[in-house]
């Protein structure tokens, strides 16, 4: 393992031992591990993974195979942004594609993409559940709903510099 | 004991929520201090009341003053003239909660609540999710007590069985019968679980029962787990809904201090306790083996059937399974009894469901009706009808399961069999509108794409089968479509029906099928005339500018991203239609509504 990655990321490592530690001895340890190794990093680069295969004594493989089977598991680095289109029925036949596009338009990067300086990441997501407020976007935590796609503008220069 | 004079309910839903309830609440507590209330009007933070559609919510009792759409800045008028000076502020009220002398309606007499009956939605909206204490005063953890210190498991069966309650997850199977599969399974270790990855597009039911009532899920696992004889629950939640997550662990850790979980509950010896385990976006894990896989730790793959959970579940232990909503029914058969329950619903579907309504009507949000209330009722009557005058084209129920209910069929009760025999099904309970607007063969199209994504890849019908049917279906909103496509499609959506494993596959082709029944016109006006109906379908569209509207202002001419459109000052422009990438940036520009799709 990369001793670097262990030395800049000390802290996290140790919080995420702490977790470890937690759940070890209990059934069905990997899941919960490795959400709190996704919130710690942001995403689950090969050392976390690594780590987390010794600390348990499991191969990689399984590690790596649940890291891609699940959508909310990513490999690569995310945007200090993350901004889901709700692309859910309700938002759907609202007129969520036209607010995907948009969005894609404003970022120039395609869904599922990070823009270079890292300040986005652009998801189509599943239904987020706020069918009331159709089409919804989601940026972090903040929720914008009833859009068309002229509101994108002003929603993404608020958080351009952020 | 404290004493309120007043009691002002917010909604803290999730439609709420987002809505800015938040600012709401934190403005109504400043405002209360300014005036010195505070000591005299309680502020609640509650669950879902339903009405998304007008959210953020606020009710004020005991006048039960129904406040739609408030937003912080209103919250000072409201403190200081209704709830200082009395006078109720009549504008600010939900528009069908007063009669015409603006005295006002009790809730059950609002169009919308008029035909609800409220079962497993009862606390939401009513209570404070975050505080066991006001469960308990609705008769929380009464049905608990009654089990443990009255009753055998055996009994605990009979009156579930008794009552009729079917799974409210979609399938529904009798969830008495679950129960005594999993009692009768010998072993040392049992599992109870909750099954709360809602993950159908368009369904809000779950989570706004664990956002709203936490508590009655938990008291249902309790007692499940005492009928079947386990000592652990897992309930399986969403990652995507932080709210309940937030709120249900917060209810496990009250009720761990309140006893009523742990080690011996009421004093008896029976002992229960629930773990959350999150789900990470599969919506493949709403299938019961999927899930039980993923709570195991691995990648969340459906397994054949049998054995069946009731068996070989969860770390290879018998394992009962049931859905949110089933488990916020089981208090209240429990304390009511299960001829009670038997008197609401049909033959057939007892009791009440949950739906989410979304998509093209008035009242978009959450509504509980007996089983067999037709679609019209809930549409029309509950829902408020379609906005803009738009006249109705299909409801969607069932998600990516289900199917598409056209017009002729509107008058359905809705129940499990009623549904099955239209070609949909009752699903977990989203119901989308949808209305001349909206394109049958992109929905369908919507649908498979959704469910090529989710397939989790095991088996080949379900991989390959939804992806040829997905391509098929590009080709035709692309205008490529030839003739044989339909044949094609229903062919391999009755291979998949049959040879898929889990029933996401099973029933993954639905949407296509059923909407290749009722609306094949559009499909074949796709393929044969190369035209959408509905306008939707962008490859099929022309964008054209009518002439004798349009005034020459060239608002058109600037909006146009690649330079399409062109024409002299003053007189009617025109589109290249070589050019226009459709984008209809100049249709929402033009002010004289020259533009049109055609």
């Amino acid at each position: 393992m990369s001793a670097s990655i262990l030395q800049e990321n000390k802290e996290k490592f140790e919080e995420l031992q702490r977790t470890i530690d937690e759940y070890k001895d209990k059934e069905g340890p990997l899941m919960p591990i490795m959400h709190k190794a996704q919130d710690l990093f942001g995403y689950l680069p090969i050392e976390v993974q690594e780590y987390i295969a010794e600390a348990l004594d499991i191969p990689v493989t399984d590690i790596y195979g649940v890291a891609t089977f699940y959508s909310q598991f990513t490999l690569k680095p995310q945007g200090k942004y993350t901004i889901g289109v709700c692309m859910g029925t309700a938002c759907y036949v609202k007129g969520a594609q036209a607010v995907l596009d948009e969005l894609k338009k404003e970022l120039n990067i395609e869904a599922g993409d990070t823009t270079e300086d890292y300040q986005f990441t652009l998801e189509a997501t599943r239904c987020l559940g706020a069918c009331g407020l159709a089409p919804v976007i989601m940026i972090n935590d903040d929720v914008y709903g009833r859009l068309v796609p002229s509101d994108i503008k002003g929603i993404i220069d608020k958080y351009r510099d952020k | 004991m404290e004493f309120f004079r007043s009691h002002v309910l917010i909604c803290g839903g999730t439609g709420c929520h987002s809505s800015g309830s938040a600012d709401v609440m934190e403005t109504f507590k400043t405002e209360l201090e300014k005036h010195n209330l505070e000591k005299e009007i309680k502020l609640v933070q509650t669950g879902c009341f339903g009405l998304c559609a007008v959210g953020p919510v606020v009710i004020v009792y005991p006048e039960g003053a129904f406040y739609s759409r408030i937003t912080a800045d209103d919250v000072p008028r409201i403190v200081t003239e209704h709830l200082l000076k009395g006078r109720i502020v009549t504008d600010l009220l939900y528009h069908d909660s007063i009669h015409e002398d603006e005295v006002i309606k009790s809730l059950n007499e609002v169009e919308f609540y008029k035909k609800q009956k409220r079962i497993a939605l009862r606390n939401c909206g009513v209570i404070d999710p975050e505080n066991i204490d006001e469960y308990i005063a609705f008769d929380g953890y009464k049905a608990l007590g009654k089990v443990l210190l009255e009753m055998t498991p055996e009994e605990t069966i009979e009156i579930i069985k008794a009552s009729g309650l079917r799974g409210r997850g979609g399938a529904g199977f009798p969830t008495g019968l679950k129960w005594e599969f999993t009692a009768k399974a010998e072993s040392d270790k049992k599992y109870v679980c909750c099954n709360a990855d809602e993950g159908d597009p368009g369904a809000f039911m779950d989570r706004s029962i664990l956002e709203g009532d936490p508590h009655s899920v938990l008291e249902a696992m309790t007692i499940a787990g005492y009928a079947v004889g386990a000592d652990q629950g897992y309930i399986y939640v969403r990652a995507e809904y932080p709210i309940a997550v937030k709120r249900l662990t917060i209810a496990i850790g009250q009720a761990r201090e309140a006893g009523l979980l742990g080690k011996n509950i009421f004093g008896t010896d029976f002992s229960f306790d629930i773990e959350l385990r999150l789900g990470a976006g599969a919506f493949v894990c709403g299938e019961e083996t999927a899930l039980m896989a993923s709570i195991e730790g691995y990648r969340g793959e459906p397994r054949p059937r049998p054995p069946f959970p009731a068996v070989k579940g969860v770390f290879g232990k018998p394992t009962l399974l049931n859905n949110v909503e089933t488990y916020a029914n089981i208090p209240q058969i429990i304390l009511n009894g299960p001829e009670w329950f038997q008197t609401i619903g049909t033959e057939k579907s007892k009791g009440t469901k949950v739906f989410a309504l979304g998509g093209k009507i008035n009242n978009t949000g959450l509504v509980e009706v007996p089983m067999g209330t037709t679609l019209r009722e809930i549409i029309y009557e509950v829902g408020g009808g379609i906005p803009n005058g738009k006249k109705f084209k299909a409801a969607q129920t069932g998600g990516p399961s289900g199917g598409c209910i056209p017009v002729e069929h509107l008058d359905t009760p809705i129940d499990y069999d009623s549904l099955a025999k239209v070609g949909s099904m009752m699903g977990s309970g989203g119901l989308i509108v949808m209305d001349e607007d909206n394109c049958m063969v992109d929905i369908a199209r919507f649908f498979l794409d959704f469910t090529v994504d989710e397939s989790c890849g095991k088996c080949p019908p379900c991989r390959i089968g939804t992806k040829r049917m997905l391509e098929i279906l590009d080709r035709i909103v692309e205008g490529k479509g030839e003739e044989g496509d339909i044949e094609k499609l229903e062919e391999l959506g009755k291979t998949i029906k049959s040879a898929s494993l889990c029933g996401l596959g099973q029933t993954a082709p639905n949407p296509v099928l059923s909407t290749l029944q009722y609306f094949r016109d559009e499909y074949e006006a796709h393929i044969r005339d190369k035209r959408c109906p509905a306008g939707v379908c962008q490859k099929l569209l022309q964008i054209i500018i009518q002439a004798d509207l349009c005034k020459g202002c060239g608002l058109c001419v600037k909006v146009c991203p690649v330079d399409a459109i062109s024409g002299e000052r003053r007189s009617p422009h025109t589109i290249d239609q070589s050019k226009c990438i459709k984008c209809g940036a100049c249709l929402e520009k033009c002010p004289f509504k020259a533009i049109v799709k055609g």
